[in-house]
């Protein structure tokens, strides 16, 4: 018998009550956990960006460039869990060519074309090039023409020009924050949209995915700041974590109550599906759910956040526990993914029973692979470093 | 004052321009050519879906060649269900009149699909026996003729 | 000097750049161009035509002449080459059983295909009745709406069918139908459901579950024939479709359905 087929008479065993026969399978398995965990991080690090950028706050200049290029590494692999994980995907590209109108994964492909290209692309682009015409003029060999081809050919770094450069990035930032926004809510609308399944179909839900993004965007553009500055063996100044801290503090608390007036409303309602949503909930759900995303990764990091906008001592405790908070958010931002795809599958739609989901280690949709989409983007993320360092970028005086 | 466009935009505007028509020019060639023909989706599926070849052939089919079960079956209960729901699929058996073709169905489960005793079946949908009571350690075509079941062989 | 003949460089550049644009800017326009001539090309595919001399099929499902043999189930399979285990089904039968204390029993071993074993006894039984299930082809349907490429469409006659040659396999359909009915299928690698065997319909055959039916419980029709037997069975019957709060337009109707079905 076929290893799949195995697999599933397992899980057919061990299914609670009634499920109709087509959802033994999980359809969507940690892949499509990854996917919106990794689109989090582009919208939630790109939207730390712009705040520096557009409301100025000069402290958080530091973690400006980091923010951007890890949002850039971050989105050039978002979209391969999603291929990865087609039964067809030699076909992926039928989404850009015959796009169907009414379908959100359809225009997700545009909404991240226009977020890559017009917004992530160009801000760098923007930032970047007077440098990488000074690079170029400095550099030998190979590099020279990489940076010359990255420049575009528009070698020109009069004051007038590179004065444009920073107008047009600053115009792009300000049309970026908004498509930051759609991009990942839109993410939330591809669950959100989604009326046969009640876990899901919630129009709070995009909004939810924002917030948690900007959640996980934000540790993460913490923990790269820290450990860039660790292996570059610089001061990490305490300053810029006690900012983005703040911020994280602050949407952290949105975030929180969003997801709590989310689940209140649904148990206030307590719809047909009130039953087995409790049930899951209570059961296949409690330690993902309760103990991960909701102890874990919100109410301990609230707790130290909040301590820590008093605490003003010990500078190196300060930095720890800062280290910690941002790990434990990852944790609670995944597990809070995880909740909802996978959560969102486990109960059968006939609402009187449970599938069972085991993560396999090795395939096309096992751990490996979902583990590899997480790695990569840091991979390419130490490449753009050393590509375009922002430490060694020209300084521009305002 | 003359305008200034700075150079930057000018080659941005360049970049998109030819990013846009190559991939204009991509699509051209890559939608398939009924796309669209009456909806979103390719014309020429509709072909597709009506190409898989049958399995079963219908009872229209069997007629032709089993004049006579049709005459038994058609006087008594058991009218009203095709050739096929008992013996299978029977495409390939029109096609060749082989007998290894076609199932013949025996045992008392076979029948008892249909016939045994379940409070969800209606009294008057089916007539039920309770299959460890009605004759044990028969088989019900040793009594009843499965395409006239009242005709009870001896 | 130099000055000079890099300046006629540029301008020799630029003309030559000028040229190839222009004439890169003629190809695309051709092509763009050509494929709006090609009505079936815009961006925007057409929104179909409805051809009412065509039939528009609905089904109906009556519960109370259900007795739960399978047949169905099992000439679906065969009729339609999906695999014989017992998780993917384009047709499948639920036994439900309320009991006395108000609970609700379903069970459905193997879709129904090896017919049904009384799991609660007599006496604890407040009401029990068979389920058929299928594609309910609706005419809003939810799985139509999030197909990404179009892989998935309404035909003409009201038939949701997949172009198994153009799925991408993304499995979007099948979180969206609210009623289970698709399946990825395990050889071919794409979505697969109940096709109202399209197939048979075109060569004037019944779908292979309405053939081998024993007491006529399914039907199929012409909604659009106000004389058809499918329309007058509507019309002395009270039926109901399922899940009717999700507004999917669903076409099968079920006769004598109890609220505890979903
Ligand atoms: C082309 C004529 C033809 C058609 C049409 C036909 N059959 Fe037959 N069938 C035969 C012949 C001839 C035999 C006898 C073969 C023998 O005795 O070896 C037979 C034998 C059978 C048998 C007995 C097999 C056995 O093992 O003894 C069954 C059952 C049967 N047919 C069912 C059907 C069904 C059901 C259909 C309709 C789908 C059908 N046939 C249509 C020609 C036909
Ligand atoms: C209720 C189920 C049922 C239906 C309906 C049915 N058959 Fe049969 N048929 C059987 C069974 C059971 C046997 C095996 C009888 C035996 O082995 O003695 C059989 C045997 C046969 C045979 C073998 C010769 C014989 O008479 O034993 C033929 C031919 C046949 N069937 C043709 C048909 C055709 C043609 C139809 C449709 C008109 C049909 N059957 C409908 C159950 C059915
Ligand atoms: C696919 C379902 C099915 C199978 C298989 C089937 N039957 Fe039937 N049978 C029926 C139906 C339905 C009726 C009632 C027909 C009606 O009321 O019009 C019936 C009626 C009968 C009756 C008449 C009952 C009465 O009180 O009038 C007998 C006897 C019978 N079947 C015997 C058998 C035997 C023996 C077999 C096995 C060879 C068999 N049936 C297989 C569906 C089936
Ligand atoms: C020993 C011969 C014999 C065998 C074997 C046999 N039956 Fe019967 N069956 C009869 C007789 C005689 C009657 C009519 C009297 C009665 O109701 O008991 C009958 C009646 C029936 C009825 C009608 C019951 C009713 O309430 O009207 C059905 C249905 C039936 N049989 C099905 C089956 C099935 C199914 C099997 C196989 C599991 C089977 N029979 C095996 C002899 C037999």
């Amino acid at each position: 018998m076929e290893p799949h087929y195995q697999h599933l008479y397992e899980i057919l065993a061990n299914a609670q009550g009634y499920i109709f026969p087509n959802e033994i399978d999980l359809q969507w398995g940690i892949l499509i956990v990854v996917y919106p965990f990794i689109t989090g991080l582009v919208a939630g690090a790109f939207i730390l960006a712009s705040l520096e950028r557009v409301f100025k706050v000069k402290i958080l200049k530091p973690t400006y460039q980091i923010a951007l290029l890890t949002a850039l590494s971050f989105l050039l692999v978002a979209t391969m869990p999603l291929i990865s994980h087609l039964s067809q995907p030699q076909r992926a590209y039928e989404i850009m060519i015959t796009p169907h109108s009414s379908s959100a994964m359809a225009i997700f492909g545009f909404v991240y074309l226009w977020y890559l290209m017009v917004v992530l692309l160009l801000e760098i682009w923007f930032d970047y090039r007077h440098s990488m015409v000074v690079w170029s003029n400095e550099k030998k060999g190979v590099m020279k023409w990489v940076y010359k081809i990255l420049t575009l050919g528009v070698s020109d770094i009069s004051p007038r020009t590179v004065k444009w450069d920073r107008k047009l990035g600053y115009i792009i930032t300000v049309v970026g924050i908004p498509s930051a926004f759609i991009l990942h809510g839109y993410v939330g609308f591809i669950f959100g949209s989604i009326k046969a399944n009640p876990w899901w179909s919630t129009p709070l839900m995009p909004i939810i995915f924002l917030f948690s993004a900007m959640v996980s965007g934000i540790s993460l553009v913490m923990l790269v700041y820290m450990v860039i500055s660790h292996i570059r063996k610089k001061v990490i100044d305490v300053n810029v974590l006690d900012a983005i801290g703040k911020y994280l503090f602050f949407v952290l608390i949105l975030d929180f109550t969003l997801e709590g007036l989310d689940q209140i409303q649904r148990i206030y309602e307590a719809e047909e599906s009130f039953e087995i949503i409790k049930l899951l909930v209570s059961g296949k759900l409690y330690l993902t759910l309760f103990v991960a995303q909701g102890l874990v990764g919100t109410i301990i990091p609230l707790i130290t956040l909040a301590f820590l906008q008093f605490y003003k001592h010990k500078i190196k405790l300060r930095k720890t526990m800062y280290f910690i908070v941002s790990i434990l958010v990852l944790i609670g931002v995944y597990s809070m993914r995880w909740n909802v795809v996978i959560g969102g599958q486990l109960f059968s739609k006939s609402f009187s029973g449970f599938t069972s989901f085991k993560v396999g280690l090795i395939g096309l949709d096992g751990t490996l692979m979902a583990a590899f989409w997480l790695v990569l983007p840091i991979g390419i993320l130490a490449f753009l470093l050393w590509l375009l360092p922002p430490w060694k970028m020209v300084e521009e005086e305002e | 004052m003359k305008l200034y466009i700075p150079p930057q935009l000018t080659r941005l505007a360049l970049a998109f321009a030819i990013f846009i028509s190559l991939f204009l020019v991509l699509r051209h060639f890559l939608v398939p050519d009924t796309f669209g023909q009456y909806g979103h989706y390719r014309g020429a599926s509709l072909i597709d879906n009506a190409q898989p070849e049958i399995h079963y052939a219908g009872q229209q089919a069997c007629f032709e060649c089993h004049q006579d079960i049709q005459d038994l079956k058609a006087q008594d209960v058991h009218s009203e269900i095709h050739c096929e729901t008992c013996h299978g699929p029977g495409q390939k058996h029109v096609l060749s009149g082989e007998s290894s073709d076609i199932l013949k169905p025996t045992g008392r489960e076979f029948c008892g699909l249909c016939h045994a005793m379940n409070a969800a079946k209606q009294k008057n949908a089916v007539f039920q026996v309770d299959l460890k009571k009605h004759n044990i350690g028969k088989n019900c075509i040793e009594c009843h003729n499965p395409h006239q079941p009242w005709e009870m062989k001896k | 000097m130099s000055q000079s003949t890099s300046a006629m460089g540029n301008e020799k550049i630029k003309s030559s750049r000028r040229k190839f644009l222009k004439s890169a800017a003629t190809l695309a326009g051709a092509t763009i161009g050509y494929s709006w001539l090609k009505s079936s090309q815009v961006l925007l595919f057409a929104a179909e035509p409805k051809d009412e001399s065509l039939p528009w099929y609905g089904i109906v499902i009556d519960i109370e002449k259900c007795i739960g043999c399978g047949s169905c189930a099992k000439a679906c399979k065969k009729e339609n080459d999906v695999p014989i285990e017992p998780f993917f089904f384009r047709t499948w039968i639920e036994q439900y059983t309320v009991k006395n204390d108000g609970s609700v029993n379903i069970v459905s071993p193997n879709g129904g295909i090896d017919g049904f074993e009384q799991t609660v006894p007599d006496e604890d039984i407040f009401k029990s009745f068979f389920v058929p299930k299928m594609c309910n082809h609706c005419s809003k349907s939810p799985c139509i709406q999030v197909c990404p490429v179009g892989a998935t469409y309404d035909s003409p006659e009201g038939v949701v069918l997949i172009d198994e040659k153009y799925c991408i396999g993304c499995r979007y359909c099948v979180q969206a139908c609210p009623y289970g009915c698709r399946f990825i299928h395990p050889v071919k690698k794409v979505a697969n459901k109940c096709t109202l065997c399209y197939h048979r319909l075109k060569k004037n055959l019944t779908p292979a579950c309405m053939e081998v039916c024993p007491t006529g419980a399914r039907m199929y029709g012409n909604l659009r024939d106000k004389n058809s037997e499918l329309v007058k069975f509507l019309k002395e019957h009270t039926t109901q479709v399922l899940r009717p709060n999700l507004n999917t337009g669903a076409k099968l109707y079920y006769n004598a359905l109890s609220s505890e079905v979903r």
